[in-house]
């Protein structure tokens, strides 16, 4: 190395790796400073750096080094941090690619990851067996959270949770395209390239930076003579020149939905040191697609033997990627132990590299020829039908002990890093969440893709596949391509396999022969639950935790199904799979989250007044997704006094009050009356036009759904209001009368909610104040009186006037189109304002109806309250056959004596205000449970009034006015005597002015 | 996500445009009023909750607004038919219910010509 | 049934574990029993035991189409609590939470029963209102439920985020210090265990294909996919699938099966120390004993019986967990699954004799189910062996769909379970 370029480690091959030796990045492990190249995965850098070790184990913190090369890595998981707020725990060191000044720390462990002292949990495993904390810590009784839930979850867990907001943010995008290719190794490229002449919108993903899969570290295979490589690149140019064509890399294909909707994780700028701020840091694609091509490949599986976990023992495919797609060597002095012909390639390989390679140990006995041949044409030892019974080394392993399969005699090979293969399990994860059905192959040891519910095809590897030749010519099937695949020439063999318990993995001493490495399953585990009884490899799963450490399994999962079958002495296919779940590799929440956050969390409604409200100083209240002006402080005065004053101005002179937020529903037609009548509970045919009436509406069970003002303008016309939160279910229920019960009857339902600002305007000067303003309307209460509806102008723009109260005061409703609300509302507050008029909020709003005794549904009324119930019984048309609800109203229990009732309660002391929500009892003294008989729906404070008011409801209510209840509080029991709930104006005479 | 054909849209949707409104032909007794609390109970709270093939209803309520049925299967979650409010409920065919069967082995409780047979009984 | 203990685990240690016996046995089923369960999740299995314990019923037979605990038991997200409004919801789930305390005990099995606390959050002056009504209702039942202020909520929670600048502040919260979370599994399995070491058979990979019943309409069987088995007495507790299995005995039921998900995040260092639950902005959580954030999401809006459901469901929950608890928006969704909840129409559920001398029904516990665990199993043995219901559960009945007298919890609060 000249000091022009700095030292990337000390394993690094020259020659070797598709990296340039130009660019580098500096960053920190554990707090130490490394140098990586640009394009390194931590894995590959800190391999370069002769770094193994990093990471301790979840339940016997061994230290443990990097086993892979991909997503399926359990091991090395990393805390990666930019900065303080950008961290994230739990990364797996083979897919995070380095970036300049990243900082990256190891994980669960104590004081250090070279001394953990959570290892004496090792050290102490045979008292840690499957499921030991089913068997133990039961006593004494309050032991359990107290003292040891805590000693357990802090030994748990692997990495810190982030303990900043995430600056960061991220994208949503939806896509359609005709075929999904998913996987861009051989067999997804070819379906790509076949694919792309069609015109036909196509999206290939591959979850790594590089596409091309396992071409790219494939140092022998040709592709129409040219290197694997070489042929993925040209690929991938022709795919780019398409405009048909998207390629997405750094993408995981995480999710296989309803209807061939795959979802997708990209990660966009999580490689860069510098990312713009504009980028999102990654980005979920929600894909439709017509076809979808799945070309997820294999994974390599470790074999299960006495202390295979010692960091410096690794996938062998790993070591194949580590050496020719990243430059880098796992060690010096290597050994192989395989079951699977591929393992032997990156023996080749390495040695051709000039790595020593003591052994290759082989569990078969018949192995292609060829192999061994090439084996001794390199000089390299082979050992067939051998298998590795035990390894040593603490921190790294030193050596390895290898005896026959069938023998006995022992022999000790030293090594600083050891290989192994199972052979290959098919990626069937996304098939499997699609729904798919899988079939066991006994041949190959693996679970295929059977019977297809989704249009969606596997190729290749993930199909079982493994011979290049065929899986390209799948993968020209899968797109409707003709012709022939292209010649493939000294691909990588991958047969061979080994599933299960080899040699020394059992059964049953004390030995850890480590099946599930991030959970520290051992094969003695898996035993122990079927043992046990635990039988369905479900059960085997949750009891021993095989498969569910973060990789999920991607390695573990045949190991555990195949020493449970062999235990049961069942077949596999008996024993059965567990299903695949999304996703199928972790997925951040914020890249599920998006945009929706913040201020996009849910969408907030204004009022076309709403800067009124805010220019004079409003608190506004969330009233579902509206924001509504609860109370209007003047300087020096708290919420209590602001609406003592709002009430007192609006009953003394006059208020002004934004109820644009109300729903409206123009209801027009020939037979708008029939459908009025059938939808509320109310008769309509005697409403003149020009009136109005309050309605009640209910839903067939008979309880109260909504209610509102009802206004009829033309003898098919109905102005009809709703309250704020019911305006969609209402529309929604009233549509679904009319469409599908009603269709043949003449109406139309339009939504008017947005269109109308309304503005009420309350009090005894209230038509003082707007008289001026208003146009072609007489606003005597002879020619308007309580209750109607005018048509006209106010402050020159379209109004309908509506005389209604819900204050007990005279007042209006102006409803203006939406676009002149804030300019009414401006020129009727500067007129008025001098005169008194007041703005009033939603608080003072309540108080005022309950000083009337007017309800509000869904206060005062819980989906349990009929109209009888809360003293609207009135409403109810008693001569109409037929309204939604009529039969529900008539139940047994609906018209039964003891139903609570909806009656006004005044506290003996009339200073104490009752809480809302509290118990009404009669026996105050009754031991718990104390029977209660209602509880308090509104309670306020009534200035007007000088004492407070409140409305319950009351069992039998109705007929115990005079009578003193009790509403228990913690530390006292107020009493309080049942009245009629209308404690203002009980005449009603103020609403005529 | 369920992909969703709006027959009134005649275009195929993603489920977030629509709004599930259970299940379909049921319809509102004319003599509402008269009705014994059996009946209601059935008319309002019994439903078929069928593990095969559901008839159920939709609004395409962030679309053009208006009801309409399916006909899915309650296991696949795949839809053999989406028709107007107010059409009969479809006959179904054979090789309809079977392209929308699951495959047999993940639910070992569906056999596949049941709900024909069930349909016939019932009315 | 060997007794399990800390002196047992350390003494199979030196013989490595060969001496444990199997927790519980797969027998082929008998021609016929006393009492027939169908369904061994926690309700079934927990049905069985109190057969057993309490009303001294042992020839029983629990039948399970796939495997014990497989169903919602091993798929919800635990959480435990009993601050429910009305006296029938408040009973029951009291019932179970007494219950809960000395399962572990009684089980000989760990069910991990952890009483972290149930904070549920309030962000509109309606949520509020519904907080206190259930406030003063739960402390007059003897149900323990208390008010907490944001400060106080976020001092409980550290992770929650109480700014009033996000767009649903967290205006208070209820919180139920006896509330908390258990083992899921374990409940199943020490429920089997117990009971299959008292004589009950539990009958795995056994489907009922049709009941049966004589000639005055009584029961007197099941036919499965093992053979005729003949009982007096039916239980169906089979949640999701309650519906096929009643109609095979005539009876329809008011239920519809929905999709509900669940997810979990990547295991973590100790974060979050209670559950939190927000019916406003749909968020529920808590953290594992592995580590693990274990976030509820609400049903898809159609009824399936596929155990899958759509994506935009969970992620509108973590968006929901994200506003509230903003660390965890680098956190990564580890996996995901989904069950089938049978939903009623007043969202309470059903444990009852039914029209059909001889079958009863335990169903209808919507999301809700797995926290009355021992309860419902403690009332529904009571209420098969003595053919009538006990107090706790005599309102839960059928007939309440007949007669109107609903115990409408969610029309009452707007509270998912």
């Amino acid at each position: 190395m000249t000091a022009k370029s700095p030292n990337t480690g000390a394993n690094r091959v020259a020659g070797k790796g598709r990296l340039s030796p130009a660019k580098t990045a500096t960053f920190t492990y554990d707090g130490k400073s490394y140098n990586a190249l640009e394009g390194d995965t931590l894995a590959s850098a800190l391999l370069a750096n002769g770094i193994h070790l990093t990471g301790r184990s979840f339940k016997y913190h061994r230290p443990r080094g990097i086993l892979g090369a991909g997503p399926e890595e359990p091991n090395a998981l990393m805390d990666i941090a930019r900065d303080k707020a950008r961290r994230q725990p739990n990364v797996r060191a083979t897919c995070q690619e380095v970036f300049d000044g990243m900082v990256a720390k190891s994980q669960n462990r104590f004081p250090s990851l070279e001394f953990d002292v959570g290892v004496v949990n090792d050290a102490l495993g045979r008292f840690f067996p499957a499921g030991f904390y089913y068997k133990t810590f039961m006593w004494p009784q309050k032991a359990w959270d107290k003292l040891y839930e805590p000693i357990i979850r802090k030994a748990a867990g692997l990495g810190d949770s982030p303990d900043e907001a995430d600056p960061d943010h991220y994208a949503n995008q939806f896509a359609h395209c005709e075929y999904l290719i998913i996987g861009g190794g051989a067999t997804g490229l070819m379906a790509a390239k076949t694919a792309a002449k069609s015109g036909k919108r196509i999206i290939l993903v591959d979850e790594n930076a590089e596409i091309g899969g396992g071409l790219l570290s494939d140092a022998s295979v040709t592709i129409d003579g040219k290197s694997g490589s070489d042929w993925a690149a040209e690929i991938l140019a022709e795919l780019k020149s398409y405009d048909n064509v998207k390629v997405l890399s750094r993408t995981t294909a995480f999710g296989y939905y309803n209807h061939n909707m795959v979802t997708l994780a990209e990660r966009v700028t999580e490689h860069m040191a510098n990312p713009p701020a504009e980028m999102p840091r990654e980005r979920l694609w929600q894909v439709r697609a017509g076809k979808v091509i799945l070309a997820t490949g294999a994974i390599e599986r470790h074999l299960v033997f006495a202390d295979n976990d010692r960091p410096g023992i690794m996938m062998a495919s790993a070591a194949g990627v580590y050496l020719n797609q990243y430059g880098v060597t796992p060690g010096k002095n290597i050994a192989v132990y395989t079951s699977c012909d591929s393992a032997w390639t990156v023996a080749f390989d390495l040695k051709k590299a000039g790595i020593n390679i003591p052994a290759i140990i082989d569990l078969r006995k018949d192995i292609d020829e060829t192999l061994i041949k090439r084996a001794e044409d390199l000089g390299i030892r082979v050992l067939k039908h051998h298998g590795v019974v035990s390894t040593k080394g603490r921190l790294r392993v030193k050596s390895i002990d290898v005896e026959p399969v069938d023998g006995v005699s022992s022999e000790t090979i030293d090594v600083d890093c050891l290989l192994m293969s199972g052979g290959w399990t098919p990626s069937i994860h996304l098939f499997s969440q699609s729904r798919g059905r899988v079939k066991f192959d006994e041949d190959a040891g693996i679970f295929l893709p059977d019977i297809y519910t989704e249009n969606c095809v596997s190729i290749g590897a993930c199909n079982g596949t493994f011979e290049m030749t065929a899986a390209l010519n799948e993968a020209l099937k899968s797109v409707e391509g003709k012709g022939k695949a292209p010649k493939v020439a000294d691909a990588v063999s991958m047969s061979g396999f080994k599933i299960g318990a080899a040699k020394s993995a059992g059964p049953d001493d004390f030995t850890k022969a480590f099946v599930d490495f991030q959970n520290d399953v051992t094969a003695k585990d898996i035993r122990l639950a079927v043992r046990e009884g635990f039988q369905s490899i479900e059960h085997v799963k949750r009891y021993t935790t095989n498969g569910m450490a973060s990789d999920q399994g991607k390695m573990s999962n045949m190991h555990g199904l195949a020493i449970a079958a062999e235990m049961l002495d069942k077949p596999i296919p008996e024993v059965g799979l567990t299903t695949f779940r999304s996703p199928y590799t972790p997925v951040t929440f914020g890249a599920l989250v998006g945009h929706n956050k913040g201020e996009l969390f849910d969408v907030t409604r204004t009022t076309p007044m709403h800067e009124c409200a805010v220019a004079n100083g409003a608190v506004f209240e969330d009233v579902g997704n509206w924001k509504r002006a609860w109370y209007f402080p003047k300087a020096g005065e708290d919420m209590q006094a602001a609406i003592n004053r709002e009430c007192k101005m609006t009953r003394e002179v006059a208020g002004i009050f934004d109820a644009s937020t109300l729903g409206k529903i123009e209801v027009v037609g020939p037979d708008a009356v029939k459908f009025m009548n059938m939808m509320y509970t109310n008769p309509w045919d005697k409403l003149g036009v020009g009136r109005c009436r309050y309605g009640i509406m209910c839903r067939e069970d008979g309880f109260i759904y909504d209610d509102g003002v009802v206004a009829r303008l033309a003898e098919d016309r109905f102005h009809v209001t709703t309250t704020t939160g019911g305006a969609p279910r209402v529309l929604n229920m009233m549509e679904d009368y009319l469409q599908t019960e009603f269709p043949e009857w003449n109406v139309w339902l339009t939504s008017t909610s947005e269109q109308w600002a309304v503005i009420a305007v309350q009090g005894p000067k209230a038509r003082e104040i707007i008289e001026p303003l208003v146009e072609d309307i007489d606003l005597s209460n002879e020619a308007m009186p309580h209750m109607s509806i005018r048509e006209g102008k106010i402050c020159g723009v379209p109004t309908r006037l509506m005389k209604v109260s819900f204050t007990g005061e005279a007042g209006f409703e102006i409803n203006v189109p939406a676009d002149y609300g804030r300019e009414v509302w401006e020129t009727i507050s500067e007129r008025g304002v001098p005169m008194g008029l007041t703005p009033y909020g939603t608080e003072a709003m309540h108080i005022m109806r309950a000083e009337k005794g007017f309800i509000i549904v869904g206060q005062d009324t819980d989906g349990t309250v009929t109209p009888q119930d809360a003293a609207v019984g009135w409403a109810i048309g008693k001569k109409k056959t037929d309204f939604v609800g009529i039969k529900g109203l008539n139940r047994p229990d609906l018209v039964a004596e003891g139903r609570r009732q909806l009656v006004g309660l005044k506290t003996i002391d009339g200073k104490v205000v009752l809480e809302e929500g509290a118990q009404v009892v009669d026996d105050p003294n009754h031991a718990i449970p104390v029977p209660m008989i209602g509880f308090v729906t509104s309670s306020y404070w009534s200035e007007v009034l000088g004492h407070s008011i409140a409305m319950a409801l009351v069992e039998n209510g109705h007929s115990r006015t005079g009578e003193t209840v009790h509403i228990p509080m913690p530390d006292e029991v107020i009493k309080a005597e049942i009245c009629s709930p209308i404690f203002y104006d009980p005449q009603g005479g103020k609403v005529n002015g | 996500m369920l992909l969703i054909y709006c027959p009134y849209c005649e275009k195929e949707l993603p489920e977030i445009e629509f709004h599930g409104e259970g299940e379909a032909h049921i319809e509102r007794p004319a003599n509402m009023a008269d009705l014994s609390d059996e009946d209601f109970e059935k008319f309002f709270f019994i439903r078929e909750n069928e593990k095969g093939i559901v008839f159920e209803r939709w609004r395409h309520l962030h679309g053009c607004g208006r009801f309409f049925n399916a006909a899915r299967h309650s296991v696949s979650d795949k839809f053999i038919k989406t028709y107007k409010a107010g059409e009969p409920k479809p006959k179904l065919t054979k090789k309809e219910i079977e392209a929308v069967l699951p495959p047999a082995k993940s639910t070992p409780a569906n056999e596949p010509i049941w709900t024909i047979e069930k349909e016939g009984e019932k009315k | 049934m060997r007794k399990f203990s800390a002196f047992a685990v350390a003494r199979e240690a030196m013989r490595s574990h060969k001496g444990w016996e199997k927790q519980w046995a797969n027998p082929e089923p008998k021609s016929s029993y006393d009492v027939i369960i169908v369904g061994a999740g926690g309700h079934g299995l927990a049905t069985a035991y109190y057969l057993a314990s309490v009303h001294g019923i042992t020839n029983v037979a629990v039948l399970e189409k796939g495997w014990l605990g497989g169903g919602n038991t091993g798929r919800n997200t635990t959480i435990i609590r009993s601050n429910y409004l009305y006296d029938e919801s408040a009973g029951m789930y009291n019932h179970a939470v007494k219950l809960w305390e000395g399962l572990s005990q009684e089980l000989n099995y760990n069910v991990m029963f952890s009483q972290r606390g149930v904070m549920m959050l309030t962000h509109n002056v309606h949520d509020v209102q519904v907080a206190q009504r259930h406030l003063h209702a739960n402390r007059l039942n003897g149900v323990d439920n208390s008010w907490v202020t944001p400060e106080e909520a976020k001092e409980f929670c550290p992770p929650l985020n109480i700014s009033k600048s996000v767009r649903y502040p967290v205006m208070g919260a209820a919180l139920q210090r006896k509330g908390g979370v258990a083992r899921h599994d374990a409940v199943a399995w020490g429920y089997a265990r117990k009971a299959a070491a008292m004589g009950v058979h539990i009958i795995q990979q056994c489907e009922v294909k049709s009941v049966n019943r004589d000639e005055s309409g009584a029961v007197t069987g099941v036919n499965t996919t093992r053979g005729t088995i003949n009982s007096k007495k039916v239980g169906v507790v089979a949640a999701g699938h309650t519906s096929v299995l009643m109609d095979m005995a005539g009876v329809r039921m008011p239920l519809e099966s929905y999709p509900l998900q669940a997810l979990v995040s990547e295991p973590v260092k100790p974060i979050f120390p209670c559950v939190v639950m927000s019916n406003t902005v749909h968020a529920y959580i808590s953290q594992s004993d592995k580590g693990e954030l274990v976030i509820g999401a609400g049903t898809d809006q159609y009824t399936s019986y596929s155990q899958t459901g759509g994506l935009h469901i969970a992620t509108h929950t973590l968006e929901a967990i994200c506003e509230m608890f903003p660390i965890f928006a680098r956190m990564k969704m580890l996996r995901s699954w989904g069950g089938i909840v049978d939903v009623t129409p007043d969202r309470s559920p059903i444990l009852a004799k039914t029209p059909v001398k001889g079958l009863y029904v335990n169903c209808g516990w919507g999301t809700g189910g797995f926290k009355a665990t021992p309860g419902s199993g403690h009332v529904f043995a009571h209420t098969i062996a003595n053919d009538e219901p006990h107090k706790i559960n005599a309102g839960f009945t059928l007939e309440r769909f007949h007669n109107g007298r609903l115990i409408d919890e969610a029309a009452a609060a707007a509270v998912a379970h």
